[in-house]
């Protein structure tokens, strides 16, 4: 399928998107630039990591108003797939695409490591290819992580199965230690209430081989994958 | 020729007290006005201080630097450019340099680490490689100094905010803590850069009416006299008032600089291009002329400025960051401006290539400096300085009592903070940017591979500075050593080495006697490697009111794998496979955390014999490669006991060790450090074929014991530890002491 990468100012991760969706999946990515105003045909646009305008203001705070946002936002609202990663969620939550908002993380600093995820609802088009209740192993890398919303959002989008992803500890339990930045309700990742766009704190596109990182983050990307082949099938059928 | 050139109305006029402000002496001051046949104009004054300082100059350390070995079969860049560069094959060249930023990471800690992190990535993009990895070598005081905490928070943040800002891996680097260094810290930034095989860019200028084109960030009033007044003189009381010359870095501007330089390169419309660093202007022009032998132009009404009203001085000398100075083909300026307008960067003629070999300023219609390019680089003084060893032995720890319980003794390394796990650092660096990783932080050396190619990089900076202040000479030769070894632990063959030289005040005959046995070392042990120095950097005047630290050549050494694959890790993997040790020689507690924790026992650092290593290292590569090696580790602070903790740690799952195999009773044999150990697993099955390859080269290899699954470290009747344990004293160590976290 059809990929496109928004390569905003400061974008960093952009790279590692493209290798991980081309040279190592063989789906067909490209860039896309953020003065754009098209997205040249893409069937899902990743928003991916990095520090977007330096993020001197507010993470996202500036590139929500890049002119290629004006077409990701009508994208999604005709029910185009949009994936924020890291950066490209802090965007998303800034551009209101999706609910909530990333604070400093609870200890102030920037952190790299690995960590657990479980996939809390299996059934949106960037978990299918997991069962309720996987645990990916990912890494993350950011200052500003730590989901917050208002308590009443929360349950709200706990109810409607809006929370994809958590971060447990190695026994797939969540726990404050296990925790890494303090996100409210241990969230990691989190899709809007039409389960068409998902951001994510962490980055599987740096979990796509094993010589690397390892490869549970193939597994968010391959939903993305089944979820738009058995979209056409099913368009298909109901053609014949 | 003296060229006419005047100073502007309301500059100071300039005189003998005006030079010696400046940093220039007597002597150097009455050299300006005999080359330029006049004397200087303010402007000129400014320029001539700059370029004559130590920092920019080397002129105490240039004819030592000369003696390095530089050359090899591999090298495709050597020193004069902007940094070395080797061959690594299927058409691939490594561009790498470490440098310093000491003296503003000491005055202002979070910018001035970010700016030596952006320097040093200027110095490899204007080479035109993609910066694929960052390392640092960092010291810092005691943690009984009131200094320390909030420097190192400054110092961690800043590499972070600046290298994780802009997408560049930080994979490796190393830290000590020491007394030695409360009063003046040390930060040495390495990068590593890959470029294609024949697309390097130059930095010399040539083709005489070639438009200069001003590249980045405008110009400010920052970083005025960094170079010549804060990098090139000694700590004093006052030197904290010194924070206006420390730099701000901008790593978004960094970032879009990276990009459109690359893309720009690829043009082929640059003749020479060259990173705005210290001496800011004045340096790249004069120094990218001078390379080339030409004359250059410039216009400073025509600079981009972030305020109005600098005057030409404040121009020519502002360190600003994030600027490049450009040479382009007549003719093809608006393509090139057109790439820096994609990446929202200014591109701006300022000036022009010209024949008469003329460094020459206009600014409204004045010449304000008009110097022979000679005198500002070629010309500038060289000094041979008086050396001589100090007249008192160097300072050892107290005599020991009582050697400790080796139980005591391991734990109390294991939370020693030069020896514990530097996690708490390095995870506040993103080292997965690029997908290159394959080893990161926290191993013997980081190792990225390269895409397309089954060949890898390997990379690892060391110091051993106590080592040095016993024998700067056999301490340099060792540091060499341990930085070689530890790319060898991961398989990968050695190809190059860069080097900060890190030393006291240069006008002082010991320390100059320091740094001549520093540079007999590092080149004794490149000759007997066979190792190329492809860059390097001096930095002189680390000391605080007369006093010195100890000499501290920071070695960095990059090697290269056929097979990135093949990589070899520092931990035990299967029960049943069997721990060999393999050394040179014998070890000795002098110079050791062992011995700065519980007193001094031994009389003096072991003699090394860089051609035995050279066999060692040779070995571990063809083990490698042969698939022989489960795991190998070097073995450095805090000795054989510490290491084989260490390999135990494994991340996946903990691992145990019986060691029966060694004089368990010996504190030399459990906690010394040198100069020559590893420690390596094999399977039963490859024992004999393992051994071979060493005993066959002369060196000691020893069966030492079996690893465990059972996670207990066992050494002989003297130690019996439970490894999970010893792993939470090693990995709390330093946030307890950083932020007061027992968790």
């Amino acid at each position: 399928m059809k990929w496109g990468v928004i390569r905003f100012p400061g974008s960093l991760d952009d790279a590692d998107a493209l290798w991980a969706l081309g040279e190592v999946m063989g789906q067909e990515a490209r860039a896309l630039w953020h003065k754009d105003e098209t997205l040249g045909g893409a069937e899902c646009v990743v928003l991916p990591g990095g520090f977007s305008y330096g993020d001197y203001l507010r993470c996202g705070a500036i590139a929500r108003f890049a002119p290629i946002m004006r077409a990701v936002a009508h994208f999604a609202a005709e029910g185009g797939l949009v994936i924020g990663i890291c950066n490209g969620f802090q965007i998303l939550c800034e551009a209101r695409l999706l609910p909530g908002a990333l604070t400093r993380n609870r200890s102030l600093s920037f952190i790299c490591q690995p960590v657990t995820v479980r996939v809390e609802n299996a059934a949106t088009p960037f978990t299918c290819a997991a069962r309720k209740g996987d645990l990916l192993r990912l890494p993350i890398k950011h200052g500003e992580g730590r989901y917050v919303a208002p308590e009443a959002e929360l349950d709200a989008m706990e109810r409607r199965g809006q929370v994809l992803l958590r971060y447990v500890d190695d026994r797939g339990e969540a726990s404050d230690a296990a925790n890494p930045n303090g996100s409210m309700r241990s969230i990691a990742g989190v899709a809007n209430e039409r389960f068409n766009v998902f951001g994510l704190m962490p980055h599987p596109e740096h979990a796509v081989e094993s010589a690397l990182f390892g490869q549970d983050g193939l597994r968010l990307f391959e939903s993305i994958v089944l979820s738009r082949s058995s979209l056409r099938l099913s368009q298909e059928r109901a053609v014949r | 020729m003296s060229g006419i050139a005047v100073s502007l109305a309301g500059e100071p006029a300039v005189d003998s007290e005006l030079a010696r402000a400046h940093g220039l002496s007597a002597e150097e001051f009455a050299l300006v006005q005999k080359l330029l046949g006049r004397m200087p104009t303010f402007t000129e004054l400014g320029v001539f201080s700059v370029m004559w300082s130590e920092h920019c100059s080397y002129k105490s350390s240039r004819v030592y630097l000369k003696t390095l070995p530089s050359r090899g079969e591999m090298v495709v860049a050597e020193q004069g450019e902007n940094a070395g560069a080797i061959d690594v094959g299927d058409g691939w060249v490594a561009v790498f340099k470490i440098e310093s930023h000491n003296h503003p990471s000491f005055v202002e800690p979070y910018q001035g680490a970010a700016t030596g992190v952006g320097g040093i990535l200027r110095d490899i993009f204007t080479m035109g490689a993609r910066p694929i990895a960052s390392m640092d070598s960092l010291k810092f005081g005691s943690f009984e100094h009131p200094r320390t905490r909030y420097l190192v928070g400054g110092v961690v943040g800043g590499i972070g905010g600046y290298g994780n800002c802009v997408g560049v891996p930080t994979v490796a680097g190393e830290t000590m803590f020491d007394p030695a260094y409360n009063n003046n810290i040390l930060v040495n930034a390495f990068c590593l850069g890959l470029a294609r095989k024949g697309e390097l860019m130059s930095a010399r200028a040539r083709g005489v009416g070639n438009p200069v084109l001003y590249v980045g960030s405008a110009t400010g009033r920052d970083g005025i006299h960094g170079a010549s007044l804060l990098a090139s003189a000694e700590f004093d009381a006052s030197s904290q008032s010194k924070r206006p010359t420390v730099q701000v870095g901008d790593p978004f501007t960094e970032k879009l600089l990276i990009e459109a330089c690359l893309e720009a390169a690829r043009s082929g419309a640059i003749v020479a291009i060259q990173d705005m660093g210290a001496a800011g202007l004045t340096s790249s022009s004069s120094e990218m002329a001078a390379r080339g032998g030409v004359g250059i132009e410039l216009e400073l009404d025509r600079i981009p400025l972030r305020q109005s009203g600098l005057t030409p001085y404040e121009m020519l000398l502002s360190e600003s960051q994030e600027r490049m100075l450009l040479v382009a083909e007549r003719g093809r300026e608006a393509e090139l401006q057109a790439i820096f307008a994609k990446w929202d960067l200014h591109a701006v003629v300022v000036g022009k290539i010209t024949d008469d070999g003329r460094w020459r300023a206009r600014y409204r219609g004045q010449i304000v400096a008009d110097i022979p390019v000679r005198a500002l680089a070629d010309e500038a003084p060289v000094y041979r300085r008086p050396a001589a060893p100090p007249a008192k032995p160097p300072a050892r720890p107290a005599a020991l009592r009582e050697h400790p319980a080796p139980r005591a003794a391991l734990r109390a390394l294991l939370d020693n903070p030069n020896v514990a796990s530097k996690r708490w650092i390095y995870r506040q660096y993103d080292s997965l940017v690029l997908s290159n990783t394959v080893l990161g932080p926290g191993s013997d050396a980081a190792v990225l591979r390269i895409k397309g190619s089954r060949r890898g990089l390997a990379l690892k900076v060391d110091s051993n500075p106590r080592a040095c202040a016993l024998d700067p000479y056999l301490g340099t030769v060792s540091t060499v050593c341990e930085a070689v070894r530890n790319v060898a632990c991961v398989g990968a063959r050695p190809a190059g080495i860069t080097n900060c030289l890190n030393y006291g005040n240069p006008e002082r005959p010991e320390i100059m006697w320091q740094f001549a046995r520093g540079i007999e070392g590092l080149r004794e042990a490149a000759l007997a490697f066979g190792l190329p120095v492809v860059s390097g950097n001096v930095s002189f005047y680390n000391e605080t009111e007369g006093r010195a630290i100890p000499p501290t050549p920071t070695i960095a050494v990059l090697g290269v794998m056929d097979d990135v694959s093949r990589r070899v890790t520092q931990f035990f993997k299967a029960p049943g496979d069997r721990i060999l040790m393999v050394r040179s020689q014998a070890p000795s507690l002098a110079a050791s955390e062992y011995e700065a924790m519980f007193g001094a026992s031994a009389p003096g650092l072991c003699p090394i014999e860089p051609g035995r290593e050279k066999r060692l290292v040779d070995g571990l590569v063809v083990a490698v490669e042969s698939g022989l090696i489960r795991s190998a580790h070097d073995v450095s602070g805090g000795g054989l006991a510490v290491a084989i903790a260490q390999a135990c740690f494994n991340p996946e799952l903990p691992m145990g060790a019986a060691i029966d195999g060694l004089d368990a009773a010996s504190p030399s044999e459990l906690f010394g450090e040198g100069p020559s150990t590893v420690i390596i697993t094999a399977k039963q099955d490859d024992l004999s074929r393992l051994s071979r390859i060493f005993s066959d080269a002369g060196l000691e290899c020893r069966v030492l014991g079996s690893v465990t699954a059972e996670a207990r470290l066992r050494i002989g009747s003297v130690l019996d530890e439970d490894v999970r344990e010893l792993a939470g004293i090693y990995e709390r160590s330093l946030p307890r002491r950083l932020q007061g976290d027992d968790s």
